[in-house]
C-alpha cells in the first residue's frame, strides 16, 4: 500500500475548510442568546427624528403576535420619542428559565416580558417584589378584564397583592373538526348540529367518537391524541392541580383523575391517532388528515391553517366544545430592574388594552382576555374564512365567559406536562393501561416537585 | 528593591543590573525608568499569560467549584440567592433515584451503541481515504460535513426519517417486508435511533483524526510488510492498527466524554416535547435528566449534584482506562 503524499495546496484547502467549519460552529454557539440592549448601537438611526429617543425592549416567546399584528409600529407612530425592539425565544421552556435567571440577577431583562399562564402563579408567588404593580399603571382598568384572568396576574395579599401581570390573550376552546370525514362517517357536518352532538358533557364527545369509529375508514382516527382531550377536559374544571389554599391536590382531585380516565378511553377504544402534540408527526397528521377532531383553543386556529395548508381549506370547521374550557394564554410583566419601568408600564398597559387585544384577535386569532373587547364589532362579528366562515367571535366569547375561575399553582406546567407526556402518552402510544400510565405520571411528578 | 532582582536568573537580568544600580545613585527620573524596566521584565510575562488563566478561572474553575457548592444546598431557580444547606443529601438521594439510574443505564447503552460502531466505521473510512484516489480532498471534506452540521438541524431531519407513520426508514422497512417500528417508543429502537444521529455526526470527525495518524505511519513498514507477502487487510491489521494505538485511545477517551454528556440529540429527538426522553424516559440520558431537574423542575441543587456525579463517573472511567492501559503497557 502506498501512502499518499499530499500537496501543500490540498493541505491548505483542508485546513481552511476545517477552520471555516470551526468558526461557523463557534458563531453558532454564540448566536443562541439574543442580543441584549441592541438599542445601544441604534441611536444613530433614531436621531433623525430629532427628539430624544427612548428604546423599550419587549421579550417574548414563540410568535407572540404583538409585532406581527403591527402593534409596535402603531405605538411608535403615536409616541415619536419611543422605539420598540423585540427579542424572541422560540420555545417557552427555554424562555422561562432564562427569564427567572434574569429576574434573579436583575440584569439582562427586557423592559416588558411575556409570561405564559402555566408560569404566572410561580411568578406572582416568587417574583412579585421584583415587578411593577401594573394594576396602578395609567390607563389600566380592572373592569375591562375577565375577573379570573385579572386574579391570575395578581399576587396574593400575603405577597403584597400587586397585579404584576396584565393579561394578553386567553385560550377558550372549541372543537375543530373535519366536515368531510364527519360526512363520510354519517355524522352531521353543520357546526350547530355537531355542537349539539356533545353539548354539556365530555362523555358525549366520547360517544360521538365511538359512533364515528364504527363507520370511518382506517387511518382516520377521531382525535389527534388522548392528551389533547385531557387538556381540554381539565381546562373546564374550576379546581385542577392546586386547591384554594395552594396545596397540591391533583392526586386526589376527582376532576383531574376523571379527565385522565376519560381521555384514556379515547386511547383504549382506538379513537386516537396516537400522536404527540407539537411534534413534527402531529403537524404531518394535519396535512394528511389523519384525524377528524382536535380540541381547539382560539390560538390553535392559526396553527391548523398553517399545518393543514390550502388543501384543508373548507374541510375544517369549528364547533362549540362540550363545556366552556380554557387552554393557554399569556401575560405581560414589567421588571422593576429596568431603568425605563415607567415608560414600559405605559406600553404594557397600552398593548393589553381592549382595543389592542381586539386587533391582535383580528390579525392573529389570539382571543382577548379583556372582556370589554367582546363588544367591539371586530371581535363579536369575527368570522374565520379558512374554517368555512365560522363565527369564531361568537363561539369563543361564549366559551370565554363560561370558563370557571380556575385556581392556578406555581407548578401547573410541570404537573400538566408530566400527566400528558408521561402518563397519557404511555397509554396512547405504548398501550399501557390507564392505571399504569397514571402511576408513572404520579411518580414522575412526585420526583419533579421534590426540592 | 535590589534583593528582588537577585532572585531572577543573572542571564535575563544581568546586563541591566549596572544601569539600575548606577541610576539608584543618580537622577530620580532614571531610577524610575530603570525600575519600570525591571518590573516590565519581571511581570510582563505574567500579564501575557494572564488572559487565559483569568478566563479559565472565570468560566472553568469558578463554575465547577460553585456547582459543587450548590450541590450541597437546596436551591431553586426561582430564588437562586437563598440556599439552604442540606449536606450530601442531594448525592445520597441519587442512590434511590430510579430516574437517575435509568438515565445512567441509557447513557451507557447509547454510549456503547454509538461509540463502538462510530470508531469502527471511522477507522475503515480513514483506511479508504488513505488510498490514492481521485478527488481525495473532496471526500475528506465530505466526511467532515456532518460534523459541521448543527445538532438541531440534523436531529430534526432524523426525527422525520424515523417517524412512525410517515417516516422514510419505516417506509423502507415495509418495502422489504418488515413491520413498521415505533422509533420513539421502543426502548431499544429509540436508543438505536439516537445513536444513529450521533454516529452520523461524529464518524467523519474521527475518520479525519485517524487519517492524520495513518499518514504519519512510515511507508517502509508497509513496504516491508508487502515484501513479506502481507495482503492489504493483513497490513491494515498488523501495521496500521498497532501504529494507531495512541490515537485510538485518544478518540476513545474523547468519545466517552462526549457520550457521557450526550444531550442535544436525545432532547431534540423527543420532537420538542421537552426533556423527558420519551414517555417512559426510555432515551433520557444523564445530561437530559440534569437539564430536566435544573431547567424544567427548577431544582438547581439537585441538578448540580447530578452534574458532579457525571464528573465523578468520568473520573472513574478515566482512572479505570489508565489502570487498564498501564497494565497492558507493562506486560509488553
Amino acid at each position: 500500500m502506498r501512502v499518499r503524499a499530499r500537496t501543500r495546496a490540498r493541505r491548505t484547502l483542508l485546513t481552511t475548510v476545517s477552520a471555516v467549519g470551526a468558526a461557523a460552529l463557534l458563531l453558532a454557539g454564540c448566536a443562541q442568546d439574543p442580543e441584549e440592549g441592541t438599542g445601544k448601537g441604534a441611536p444613530a438611526a433614531g436621531k433623525s427624528g430629532g427628539a430624544a429617543q427612548t428604546t423599550l425592549t419587549v421579550g417574548v416567546f414563540g410568535a407572540f403576535g404583538l409585532q406581527e399584528a403591527g402593534l409596535y409600529d402603531e405605538y411608535m407612530a403615536q409616541n415619536p420619542g419611543i422605539r420598540i425592539e423585540q427579542t424572541s425565544i422560540e420555545r417557552n421552556e427555554n424562555y422561562y428559565p432564562q427569564l427567572l435567571t434574569h429576574l434573579g440577577t436583575g440584569s439582562g431583562l427586557a423592559d416588558v416580558q411575556a409570561v405564559e399562564v402555566n408560569n404566572i402563579a410561580e411568578i406572582t408567588a416568587t417574583q412579585a417584589d421584583k415587578l411593577v404593580d401594573l394594576g396602578k399603571a395609567p390607563g389600566v382598568d380592572k373592569a375591562a378584564y375577565l375577573p379570573w384572568k385579572w386574579a391570575q396576574g395578581t399576587a396574593s395579599a400575603a405577597k403584597g397583592g400587586a397585579t404584576v401581570g396584565l393579561g394578553t390573550d386567553i385560550g377558550p376552546q372549541g372543537i375543530c373538526y373535519r366536515k368531510d370525514l364527519f360526512e363520510a362517517a354519517g355524522l352531521p357536518s353543520d357546526r350547530a348540529a355537531v355542537g349539539a352532538l356533545w353539548a354539556g358533557d365530555w362523555n358525549k364527545y366520547l360517544e360521538a367518537g365511538r359512533t364515528y369509529k364504527a363507520k370511518a375508514g382506517d387511518g382516520k382516527a377521531f382525535v389527534d391524541s388522548a392528551s389533547g382531550v385531557m387538556a381540554a377536559v381539565t381546562g373546564s374544571s374550576a379546581q385542577r392541580f392546586y386547591d384554594d389554599q395552594g396545596k397540591v391536590v391533583y392526586k386526589t382531585n376527582p376532576a383531574v383523575r376523571g379527565a385522565f380516565d376519560l381521555a384514556a378511553s379515547f386511547a383504549t377504544d382506538g379513537l386516537s391517532a396516537k400522536l404527540q402534540q407539537f411534534t413534527p408527526a402531529w403537524d404531518q397528521g394535519f396535512s394528511n388528515g389523519s384525524f377528524a377532531t382536535v380540541s381547539c383553543p382560539a390560538w390553535m386556529l392559526g396553527y391548523i391553517q398553517d399545518k393543514a395548508g390550502p388543501a384543508g381549506k373548507d374541510k375544517w370547521d369549528v364547533a362549540q366544545a362540550p363545556k366552556p374550557s380554557n387552554w393557554g394564554g399569556s401575560f405581560l410583566i414589567v421588571p422593576k430592574a429596568g431603568k425605563k419601568a415607567q415608560e414600559a408600564a405605559k406600553l404594557a398597559a397600552w398593548l393589553t388594552a381592549p382595543a389592542q387585544q381586539a386587533k391582535l384577535f383580528e390579525k392573529r386569532g389570539s382571543f382577548p382576555s379583556a372582556s370589554a373587547a367582546y363588544k367591539l364589532p371586530s371581535v363579536s362579528g369575527a368570522q374565520h374564512a379558512y374554517f368555512g366562515g365560522a363565527p369564531i367571535g361568537e363561539i369563543f366569547s361564549k366559551a370565554a365567559q363560561g370558563v370557571p375561575v380556575a385556581a392556578v399553582g406555581p407548578k401547573d406546567l410541570v404537573i400538566a406536562q408530566n400527566l400528558a407526556d408521561i402518563g397519557m402518552l404511555q397509554v396512547d402510544q405504548k398501550g399501557r393501561s390507564p392505571q399504569e400510565g397514571w402511576e408513572a405520571a404520579v411518580k414522575a411528578i412526585d420526583n419533579a416537585l421534590d426540592q | 528593591m535590589t534583593d528582588e532582582t537577585a532572585v531572577l536568573s543573572p542571564s535575563t537580568v544581568g546586563p541591566e543590573r549596572p544601569a539600575a544600580e548606577g541610576g539608584g545613585r543618580g537622577r530620580p527620573g532614571q531610577v524610575w525608568r530603570s525600575r519600570r524596566y525591571r518590573w516590565d521584565l519581571r511581570f510582563s510575562p505574567y500579564a501575557f499569560v494572564a488572559p487565559f488563566f483569568l478566563f479559565f478561572a472565570a468560566f472553568g474553575l469558578f463554575p465547577l467549584l460553585y456547582t459543587g457548592w450548590a450541590a450541597l444546598h437546596q436551591v431553586e431557580l426561582t430564588d437562586p440567592d437563598s440556599m439552604t444547606w442540606v449536606g450530601l443529601r442531594n448525592f445520597t438521594r441519587l442512590w434511590d433515584d430510579e430516574f437517575f439510574w435509568n438515565a445512567l443505564r441509557n447513557t451507557v447503552t447509547i454510549g456503547l451503541l454509538s461509540t463502538v460502531p462510530q470508531l469502527a466505521i471511522a477507522l475503515g473510512l480513514a483506511h479508504l481515504l488513505n488510498y490514492r484516489l481521485r478527488g481525495s480532498a473532496f471526500f475528506r471534506v465530505a466526511v467532515l460535513t456532518p460534523y459541521a452540521t448543527s445538532v438541531a438541524a440534523a436531529t430534526l431531519v432524523f426525527v422525520l426519517l424515523f417517524g412512525r407513520d410517515y417516516g422514510m426508514v419505516n417506509w423502507a422497512l415495509s418495502a422489504v417486508g418488515f413491520d413498521a417500528v415505533d422509533w420513539q417508543n421502543g426502548p431499544f429502537a429509540s436508543q438505536l435511533a439516537v445513536s444513529t444521529i450521533v454516529i452520523w455526526r461524529w464518524t467523519g470527525y474521527n475518520a479525519l483524526i485517524y487519517l492524520a495518524a495513518m499518514q504519519a505511519v512510515p511507508g517502509e513498514l508497509y513496504e516491508s510488510a508487502a515484501l513479506d507477502g502481507a495482503s492489504r487487510f493483513q497490513q491494515f491489521l498488523h501495521v496500521t492498527v498497532p501504529s494507531l494505538r495512541p490515537t485510538i485511545f485518544f478518540t476513545c477517551v474523547v468519545s466517552t466524554i462526549g457520550a457521557t454528556q450526550l444531550f442535544g440529540e436525545p432532547l431534540l429527538f423527543n420532537g420538542g416535547a421537552g426533556a423527558t426522553g420519551g414517555s417512559d424516559h426510555q432515551f433520557q440520558t444523564l445530561g437530559l435528566y440534569l437539564y430536566e431537574q435544573g431547567w424544567v423542575n427548577l431544582h438547581l441543587g439537585r441538578a448540580s449534584a447530578i452534574a458532579w456525579a457525571m464528573f465523578l463517573i468520568l473520573l472513574l472511567i478515566a482512572g479505570a482506562a489508565r489502570l487498564l492501559r498501564g497494565r497492558k503497557d507493562g506486560s509488553r
